[in-house]
């Protein structure tokens, strides 16, 4: 069972143009900022939209044509959609009664897969006297219950407060691992992409931007919003052995020696700041002026103007000390080995 | 301001007073008894429930097709259900008796194909009152439909359900209040017609004459008999109305 799709949707002045495949059991994550066109992805896998071109080809056949009732696709909404007039049990037996099975065997079958959601005391119970996480397991069981070919989430963790999210998070990820079908789940929230997928399609304005692993798109970001998604300064530039113009009269020197059209990143605590010119070894400092002054964790995120826009983390010690404020002039200073280069 | 509402009220209020002063509350019971009004009382009754029945079955469908689905011509066709909402009941009258008369377009296909006239009959009375209040149900069906979200259809979808049974088991209990608060109207509607009724079907004592007709001919040779059919299409009316808005709308 695997997915090989290509969407081509054309929505009033916006298109989605985007491939996307997913082996048996693998579980990919689209993630992207908001209106970049995740939603009309899952919908249009799903069949509540149609396609304007491309094609969906699940488990070996075209169903791009088909009905949504006929693609045996399970999808768990971002607000669930728990049919309020059903008992939890009712809501996940509800698929199986669709396709056919008696009305015992499908309780029987709804029973069995709350029990694994581990809501076996809130079978009777109707979809606004459960909570926000519970809801959430109902729904997954509801979809599961059908035994999709393929699985789809929609913000699965997006309705939830910080706590429950962390517990759902955790019993989400054991569910994944047990369907045997591709998952596609869409997230506007690098976390739950990193830890629920084993792939993330990075989608931007309804193009993929980039696929990969989490270790690779957190360490080599290629595009603006995955660099402050991921949290580091990124440039893009051209290299020459250690060294890359990333804008017209300054350069960077880096770890990572090749020629070519290369992208820079580093993180912020990489970058020093320091009253008077840095005396000895980094190679990197330069000139810059402080534009924005915020906290960040334990640490202050200092926003820098100069040749690069740059963005540092230091300690609030350290800030006090320099004295540092929006318009304060300031020399940064960078490690060549903390500044990764790669080819773009 | 205060004024003139007071004498809204009393405007609204005076008429049912009347009705219940001038009532001949002694001989009540045995005008009640009476075999031509529990005639009336009992045609008006089932008429009313078998058109409130034809209409839930036409109307449902078609609220549907208005609030679900777009094709050309959709406004034209939602306005069209609106007419007889507008238009005065004895033009719905005249209208039926031209399509489904003796020589009317359809009628005359009806009485050379199967015999069959509705012109002057009680399933007549029926297709009158159902004509004059459908449009009550199928605009209030069709406002709780685009009230109720559209998306519960959708995941009722990927479940497996056709449209068919997404509508039949989730649409329908979703939209109940409005469906039964939609037959309720259409009900009291069609239970009070007159109009169209006495154009198409006549006014034959136990086939066709209903209660608003009984007491208009009443009004002409027995008054109190009037007051006392008034009274019980009174009672009908305002139990329907208390049950209504407790029970089924939810009114607060």
């Amino acid at each position: 069972m695997s997915l090989d799709a290509h969407l081509v949707v054309k929505r009033d002045g916006f298109t989605l143009d985007a491939t996307l495949t997913a082996g048996p059991g693998e579980v990919v994550a689209l993630l992207g900022p908001n209106g970049a066109g995740k939603s009309t992805a899952l919908r249009a896998l799903a069949g509540l939209i149609g396609l304007d071109d491309g094609h969906i080809t699940l488990d070996g056949r075209r169903i791009e044509r088909d009905a949504p009732e006929h693609r045996h696709i399970g999808v768990v909404f971002q607000d669930y959609l728990l049919f309020p007039h059903l008992s939890a049990l009712d809501n996940v037996a509800f698929g199986p009664r669709c396709r056919g099975v008696s009305r015992t065997e499908s309780r029987v079958r709804a029973t069995e897969l709350l029990t694994r959601v581990g809501l076996s005391d809130h079978v009777r119970k109707k979809p606004r006297e459960l909570s926000g996480g519970q809801a959430q397991r109902v729904a997954l069981a509801r979809a599961l219950a059908t035994d999709p070919k393929l699985l789809l989430l929609d913000e699965p963790l997006a309705a939830l407060d910080a706590r429950t999210r962390l517990d759902t998070r955790a019993h989400l990820r054991g569910h994944l691992g047990t369907h045997h079908g591709p998952t596609v789940l869409v997230t506007h929230d690098p976390l739950d992409a990193m830890m629920l997928a084993d792939r993330l399609v990075i989608l931007e304005d309804g193009r993929v931007v980039q696929t990969g692993d989490a270790a690779t798109i957190t360490s080599q970001p290629r595009t603006d919003y995955v660099a402050r998604l991921v949290g580091l300064n990124l440039y893009r530039g051209h290299a020459t052995e250690g060294t890359v113009r990333v804008a017209d009269d300054f350069t960077l020197t880096v770890a990572g020696a090749f020629t070519g059209d290369a992208f820079v990143a580093f993180p912020p605590s990489a970058v020093a700041l320091y009253n008077v010119r840095p005396e000895g070894s980094p190679r990197n400092t330069w000139p810059a002026t402080v534009t924005a002054v915020s906290r960040q964790g334990d640490a202050l995120r200092i926003e820098l103007t100069g040749p690069i826009q740059v963005a540092a983390d230091i300690t609030s010690a350290a800030a006090v000390q320099l004295g540092l404020e929006p318009g304060r002039e300031v020399w940064a200073s960078l490690k060549a080995t903390e500044a990764t280069a790669y080819p773009a | 301001m205060a004024i003139p509402a007071i004498a809204g009220l009393a405007f609204l209020v005076l008429p049912l007073a009347g009705l219940l002063i001038r009532a001949p509350w002694t001989t009540l019971p045995e005008r009640l008894t009476e075999p031509g009004i529990l005639a009336a009382l009992r045609l008006s009754l089932l008429t009313a429930t078998l058109a409130t029945i034809v209409c839930l079955i036409l109307g449902v469908p078609l609220a549907w097709l208005l609030a679900r689905t777009t094709f050309p011509g959709r406004r034209f066709v939602r306005a069209l259900v609106t007419v007889p909402l507008v238009l005065p009941p004895v033009v719905g009258g005249v209208a039926l008796l031209l399509v489904f008369g003796r020589r009317g377009l359809v009628g005359e296909w009806l009485d050379t194909t199967f015999g069959f006239t509705l012109p002057f009959t009680t399933t007549g009375v029926v297709v009158a009152e159902a004509f004059v209040a459908m449009p009550f149900l199928v605009i209030s069906v069709e406002g709780a439909l685009r009230g109720a979200d559209s998306r519960f259809e959708e995941a009722a979808a990927t479940l497996g359900a056709s449209r068919w049974t997404a509508f039949r088991r989730v649409t329908l209990p979703l939209i109940a209040p409005g469906v039964a608060a939609g037959a309720v109207l259409c009900w009291a509607r069609a239970l009070g017609e007159f109009g169209a009724t006495i154009t198409f079907a006549g006014n034959f004592p136990g086939r066709t004459q209903t209660m608003p007709l009984a007491v208009y001919l009443a009004l002409e040779q027995d008054l109190d008999a009037a007051i006392v059919l008034s009274l019980v299409l009174l009672v009908v009316s305002v139990v329907i109305l208390a049950t209504m808005r407790d029970k089924w709308v939810g009114v607060p």
